[in-house]
């Protein structure tokens, strides 16, 4: 504990070292950054609990797959999490420069300990069991589940959700997919499970399995630009608890409320639904699983 | 026939071992000693074991690691879904080590045959062990599953569940088939000479001398890669099944606590253990006939 907070010490003084050479210098901060609410919270750069004291360190799991991210690159800011990411680093005052990502394994994200990150963002659904775990921030995007099949295959002609239930479904593990297999649509024959969407997609056109339940944004990428012969199916009405993508943090870290904040500021300001517009838009037109 | 001790001289009363005579006095002190021994093995492992324990329970991150590992409710909730699947890993095992222990049997019988004929044979027997031990088996689970139902050949089956079990009879019949030939390389030459000067021929040498001592040889070695096969069951899961490891993860990802995984390592240990222990009888059986001047 001493150790803890000796090493919080250290942090307070860079960062305090680190506000005097800001005020000494040009002035170039962002306009909007997150005014602090209350007097209470201080979201100020130099306050911020950061692991690295001016960096703020984002995670994500490697390869990072469109459309969250492109070319399997954080950095260059294109895809919508990564967008998301340097809109919300700059609500809280930091350069594009002052963003350092690092590769988190899905797996090994919700591990107990000292994380190697501030938040990590990888289309983590908020599910109350993980709050025990980790910490979460609101959610940035709403989520539907979606089937995906090849065409001219029966899994195509399935206008409900009991039209699935004969049918062989598979999704990728640790996905809140698998949850909707088993329980919304409870199919006869036990869902395949893989280790990602690419092995789901290959055993697709193996015909190993009639579908695959991913979420939407993921169903349109990988029918326009991985399968030849694929097709969106329908989407899960959103239904009971719909479900949300957040930011993860370790369990009790004191940057929620300002990430909130500054999470809260960029769907004021109509970036957040700008950027999913522009990334994740052209969902109209599928039709919902009845 | 021509025994595994055959070159060892036999002792003059197999069997009916005389008693040699001890002094009482000595063996009240061996007594004694025993009794001590006894007390102090019990004290230092009581010892030992309760200061790891303390260190382990007393580190900062203890509640942390119970909390996500050890969880009771965890436990409870993700136990019969693992059990349910860990069905499948037993099943893939009884299909497969059988499937092996002939295929590898019959790889370094080929590995072993002499003649120039037998060139092609000798040749395909190392292509086989090379190529299938050098492939990582998750890339063989991979080609075999994936791959071979892609090719869409009509008539071949599409089941990944089929393909994944051949993909591990491949790579484990290449150990296999080394374990073997390493056993047969270490039965003596004077034992075959024997053999054939008795008369036997080349497959009769083979069948009666050579592999009953090489077989008997490397059954720790060969319960060694089934404990591995074992494990290696899970690697199925790549392919979709719900084996019981990937049964684990799903818990573990939904709920963010590792405990589960806790709960397939038990059940493994558990499939693990009575071979273990089997072993070791067959080891000590075997030494006790060496010992015995080979009356075995």
């Amino acid at each position: 504990m001493s150790h803890r907070a000796r090493s919080r010490a250290v942090v307070a003084a860079f960062g305090v070292a680190l506000l005097a050479l800001t005020a000494c210098g040009v002035e170039e901060a962002p306009t909007t950054t997150v005014a602090p609410s209350g007097s209470s919270l201080d979201c100020s750069l130099a306050n911020l609990p950061l692991r690295t004291a001016g960096t703020l360190t984002i995670g994500t799991d490697s390869p990072a797959y469109p459309p969250y991210f492109e070319d399997d690159d954080p950095t260059n800011g294109k895809g919508f999490e990564s967008a998301v990411a340097y809109a919300l680093a700059q609500n809280l005052g930091f350069t594009k420069e002052q963003v350092k990502w690092v590769v988190v394994p899905f797996n090994s994200s919700y591990a107990p300990g000292t994380k190697n990150f501030d938040f990590d963002i990888n289309q983590i659904s908020t599910l109350p069991e993980r709050r025990e775990a980790v910490d979460f921030s609101d959610g940035y995007y709403a989520v539907q589940q979606a089937v995906i099949a090849v065409n001219g295959t029966p899994g195509t002609a399935a206008t409900g959700i009991a039209d699935l239930k004969g049918l062989k479904l598979g999704a990728q593990v640790g996905t809140t997919s698998l949850k909707y297999i088993t329980d919304t649509v409870q199919p006869s024959s036990s869902p395949s499970v893989y280790d990602d969407t690419n092995a789901a997609v290959q055993a697709l056109q193996n015909g190993n399995i009639d579908g695959v339940v991913v979420d939407l944004p993921t169903a349109f990428y990988l029918t326009a630009a991985v399968m030849d012969d694929g097709k969106v199916v329908g989407a899960f009405p959103a239904g009971q608890g719909s479900e949300e993508f957040g930011l993860l943090f370790e369990k009790g870290s004191a940057l929620v409320p300002c990430v909130n904040n500054a999470l809260a500021l960029l769907e004021s300001q109509g970036t957040l639904a700008q950027i999913t517009e522009q990334y994740l838009g052209g969902e109209a037109g599928v039709p919902t699983l009845s | 026939m021509i025994s595994a001790g055959a070159s060892i001289p036999p002792s003059p009363a197999v069997g009916v071992a005389p008693q040699p005579y001890v002094d009482p006095v000595r063996a009240d002190a061996l007594r004694q000693r025993g009794r001590r021994n006894g007390m102090l093995a019990t004290a230092s492992t009581v010892v030992v074991f309760a200061v790891l324990a303390l260190i382990l329970v007393s580190s900062p991150g203890w509640s942390a690691v119970r909390e996500t590992f050890f969880n009771g409710a965890d436990f409870r909730a993700s136990a019969p879904d693992i059990l349910r699947a860990f069905l499948l890993n037993i099943k893939i095992f009884l299909i497969a080590e059988p499937c092996i222990l002939v295929l590898a049997l019959i790889i370094a019988l080929m590995r072993g045959l002499r003649g120039p004929v037998f060139l092609p044979l000798r040749i395909a027997a190392a292509v086989w062990t090379d190529v299938f031990r050098g492939i990582p088996t998750i890339l063989l689970m991979f080609l075999f599953g994936f791959g071979i139902p892609a090719l869409r050949i009509s008539g071949l089956t599409n089941s990944v569940l089929v393909w994944g079990t051949v993909a591990l009879i491949c790579s484990y019949s290449a150990y296999v088939a080394e374990v073997y030939r390493a056993g047969i390389d270490s039965v003596h030459p004077s034992q075959q000479a024997a053999a054939r000067s008795l008369g036997l021929s080349g497959a009769q040498t083979m069948r009666f001398v050579v592999l009953p001592q090489a077989v008997r040889r490397v059954v720790p070695p060969l319960i060694n890669d089934f404990i591995s096969l074992q494990k290696d069951t899970a690697l199925i899961a790549v392919l979709g099944p719900i084996e019981a490891l990937r049964a684990a993860q799903i818990y573990a990802s939904f709920n963010f606590n590792y405990t589960s995984y806790v709960v397939a390592a038990l059940l493994f240990i558990a499939l693990t253990i009575p071979l273990a222990r089997f072993t070791d009888r067959l080891l000590a059986r075997d030494r006790q006939r060496q010992l015995a001047g080979g009356a075995g």
